[in-house]
């Protein structure tokens, strides 16, 4: 059992997933030092507020909300967990983008601009076709699609930039980030898809429900009454399994991935290294697209169209989510889900207690930092492994080659 | 022109040295990406200071006496308060990429995510609301320059050079100016900027040299985190009526594209802040810009949405940048973590 322990841990991958875990903790536990030392600090609240607070952070998904006396009551709530999968859609989806980007060596910081590309162009598409003339799945398979387009769209531009003219895509999506911003504004302002009529609420489009555009929920809501989830949360999941399809199975994806590791060897090895990063770009923006289109499309979701200041974090979320899973597809679903349970978490604490939801943000941020050097981290537990068994090095570092390989494999 | 002058100024001036907080950075040869969360960090704990100050009473005095000396002497204050607060911030980024050898890119995003939340979280807990407000009375009468101060009668002129430069003007601005032409000396002219310098082009020959490359980068970004977080107060006392939202609408990363626009070099970057400076303006009060004094509003009377005029900033950015980049060299050695072992 040991053995098999320890030769699980000389995996590489069991070492991301170890260091991820790591990453975790640690957030979690910066998280709950903040909440403790505001609580006990803040003559308003003291440490039973704290301990409140600190239980609500790790285990908010599970909160039933507060019994008479006023206690916390924890146990399965269907409606957390629905709501969790909700919210972890359009998150696998942006995580996904970034990871796409990743893999070709590219930083996709231009997730919350193909994504509002994505909601603008999903909303049109919905509210403009009637439902009564052409039939509802269609219009939604239509909005479903052409979210994806523009996405993809927005996300060739930096893409283009980067290959053509040597710009920096960092700041290059930065700059369609807020272009985007500016034009989704400008798109919906003065238009006939603003929601006039519910009074006081000026800010927002009409939900695709006002044209009977909706996802379906085939049983999902008998599951988890009471909750937003749909069948988004499969779809996504079915385009991670795509992605990773793409990635690891396919030529294309074989050519990203060179283009990543090392464009000009992947040149000189005849792979057009341009038309790769312009690819991936447009194929991270049309998945950030997708995300919105799925969170939109749900029916029940408002969008606030004066965005020109303001970009969306479940855009900028795809980062994180990326980062935990190490740009593996099939781990960003997780990743994804725990990322939308913190959320979920922040909602609680906002709801039951003084703090408020902000403290989630700076647990994934503190998940982020430390999942930058998660190399380092890596390499900890590779020098613990050799302090212990340093005797029989020569019988460990035949798989120790093997591991590297498989790495080089996997990161680049 | 008069207005206009002023505005280019109040939006070019914290554009301008934040840009050179990204020089030093990237000079020393990391890549701080993490500006805009460090604007955010330091425009929160200026106003922070600001509250705490005026709680006290300390200052209340000299508001009664007109005394803008001491006022401005306050402004100062809260400016190095958020300088200090800037350099510790970033002590987080020079820690994982000196020490850690960590991906910048991944560590500065870290950071920009980490000052939103962080700030967000502080501010409603002390406000209650997710803005924090100065806790009495407004930016402008405390913090800004009036020809009252200097003996003019309200309806009496300064004339052109003082009703641009000193009448309804917050002097942050010309400290950051002078701070501006300061550094920029020190960077191109002293021993210690050379040594900088050599850090991001060739790190294992400045090594060789006897520079110790980690202690260099870690001058580099904290004088860089200095200047951002002073940065971020300047701009949120002139712009946002020194208040802090956790937000300094893309600032820092607008600073980053005047950074590569004007080459890592700081005459070019003044020009590229000025540039930008003017189109922010022209973005947000284009209404009620008259350039040629004759009472008329040109640019209000066209036919042109504000959201168009809102884009124009970014847009214009990614042009000239489609322009200069082929032009444009980067620090040889930036983002790459300093190995002494490799070579």
């Amino acid at each position: 059992m040991k053995e098999k322990w320890s030769a699980l841990m000389q995996k590489d991958g069991a070492k991301t997933v170890v260091a991820s875990l790591l990453s975790i903790l640690i957030g979690l536990l910066v998280g709950c030092v903040i909440v403790l030392v505001v609580g006990l600090t803040n003559p308003g609240m003291g440490a039973a507020a704290a301990w409140d607070g600190i239980r609500l952070v790790l285990g908010g998904i599970l909160s039933t909300g507060r019994d008479a006396v006023g206690n916390l009551t924890f146990g399965f709530n269907p409606t957390n967990v629905g709501n969790m999968l909700f919210r972890a859609t359009p998150l696998i989806l942006t995580g996904l983008s970034v990871a796409v980007a990743f893999k070709t060596g590219l930083f996709n910081i231009g997730a919350p601009g193909q994504y509002l590309m994505g909601t603008a162009a999903t909303l049109v598409v919905a509210l403009s076709i009637p439902s009564t003339v052409v039939p509802a799945p269609v219009v939604w398979l239509l909005a479903f699609l052409s979210g994806i387009l523009a996405g993809a769209a927005w996300g060739a531009i930096p893409g283009l930039v980067k290959a053509l003219l040597n710009i920096n895509e960092v700041l290059a999506c930065i700059m369609t980030n807020w272009i985007a911003a500016n034009l989704v504004t400008w798109i919906f302002d003065g238009s006939n898809w603003r929601n006039l009529e519910e009074n006081g609420k000026t800010g927002y489009i009409y939900k695709t429900a006002h044209n009977g555009v909706e996802t379906a929920k085939w049983g999902l809501d008998t599951i988890f009454p009471s909750s937003q989830v749909n069948w988004g949360i499969i779809i996504a999941a079915v385009m991670a399994v795509a992605v990773y399809i793409l990635i690891t199975k396919t030529t294309l994806g074989y050519e990203l991935v060179s283009c990543g590791s090392n464009r000009h060897a992947a040149r000189y090895a005849g792979i057009n290294d341009r038309r790769n990063i312009v690819l991936s770009m447009a194929i991270a923006g049309g998945l950030a697209g997708a995300a919105a289109s799925l969170y939109f499309l749900s029916g029940n979701t408002e969008f606030a169209w004066s965005t020109y200041q303001f970009l969306p974090p479940v855009g900028f979320n795809g980062i994180p989510v990326a980062l935990l899973a190490a740009s593996n597809p099939i781990a960003i679903i997780f990743t994804g889900c725990f990322m939308s349970m913190l959320n979920i978490a922040g909602q609680q604490l906002t709801n039951l207690t003084g703090y408020n939801e902000y403290i989630t943000d700076v647990i994934i941020a503190a998940i982020v930092y430390l999942s930058a050097f998660s190399l380092v981290i890596k390499m900890m537990l590779d020098g613990q492994k050799k302090h212990k068994t340093s005797v029989p090095a020569a019988a460990d570092s035949a798989p120790v080659p093997g591991g590297k390989a498989e790495k080089g494999g996997e990161d680049a | 022109m008069t207005f206009l002058i002023r505005q280019t100024l109040i939006y070019a001036v914290p554009l301008m040295i934040v840009a050179l907080a990204g020089v030093f950075a990237e000079r020393s040869g990391i890549i701080n990406l993490a500006l805009e969360g460090i604007m955010i960090f330091g425009a929160f704990i200026g106003v922070v200071f600001v509250n705490m100050i005026q709680e006290a009473g300390i200052f209340d005095g000299a508001k009664a006496d007109n005394n803008w000396v001491a006022l401005q002497g306050f402004a100062l204050m809260a400016m190095l308060v958020a300088a200090a607060a800037g350099a510790v911030f970033s002590l987080l980024l020079s820690f994982a990429s000196v020490n850690l050898r960590a991906d910048q890119t991944i560590g500065g995003t870290a950071l920009n995510l980490m000052a939103p939340a962080l700030v967000l979280f502080f501010i409603r807990i002390i406000a209650n609301q997710n803005v924090l407000n100065m806790s009495g009375g407004d930016a402008p009468p405390w913090f800004m320059l009036r020809k009252a101060y200097f003996g003019y009668g309200r309806t009496d002129s300064m004339g052109f050079f003082g009703e641009t430069f000193i009448n309804q003007t917050y002097p942050a601005t010309y400290v950051c100016i002078l701070l501006f032409i300061l550094l920029s000396v020190i960077l191109y002219k002293t021993r210690f900027g050379l040594r900088l310098r050599s850090c991001g082009e060739n790190p294992q020959a400045a090594d060789s040299l006897g520079i110790n490359v980690y202690k260099m980068r870690y001058a580099g970004t904290t004088i860089s985190g200095a200047l951002a977080g002073m940065g971020g107060f300047v701009y949120a006392l002139t712009t946002a009526n020194c208040s802090a939202s956790g937000d300094v609408a893309g600032f820092g990363f607008l600073a980053l594209a005047v950074m590569i626009f004007g080459n890592w070099k700081p005459l070019n970057i003044a020009g590229a802040a000025l540039l930008f400076g003017l189109f922010k303006c022209i973005a947000a009060s284009y209404t009620s810009i008259d350039i040629n004094g004759d009472g008329v509003c040109m640019l209000a009377n066209l036919p042109i949405s504000v959201n168009l005029y809102r884009m124009l900033p970014y847009v214009i950015t990614l042009v000239v940048l489609a322009f200069t980049s082929q032009k444009s060299r980067a620090p040889k050695a930036e983002g790459i973590p300093y190995d002494k072992g490799q070579r």
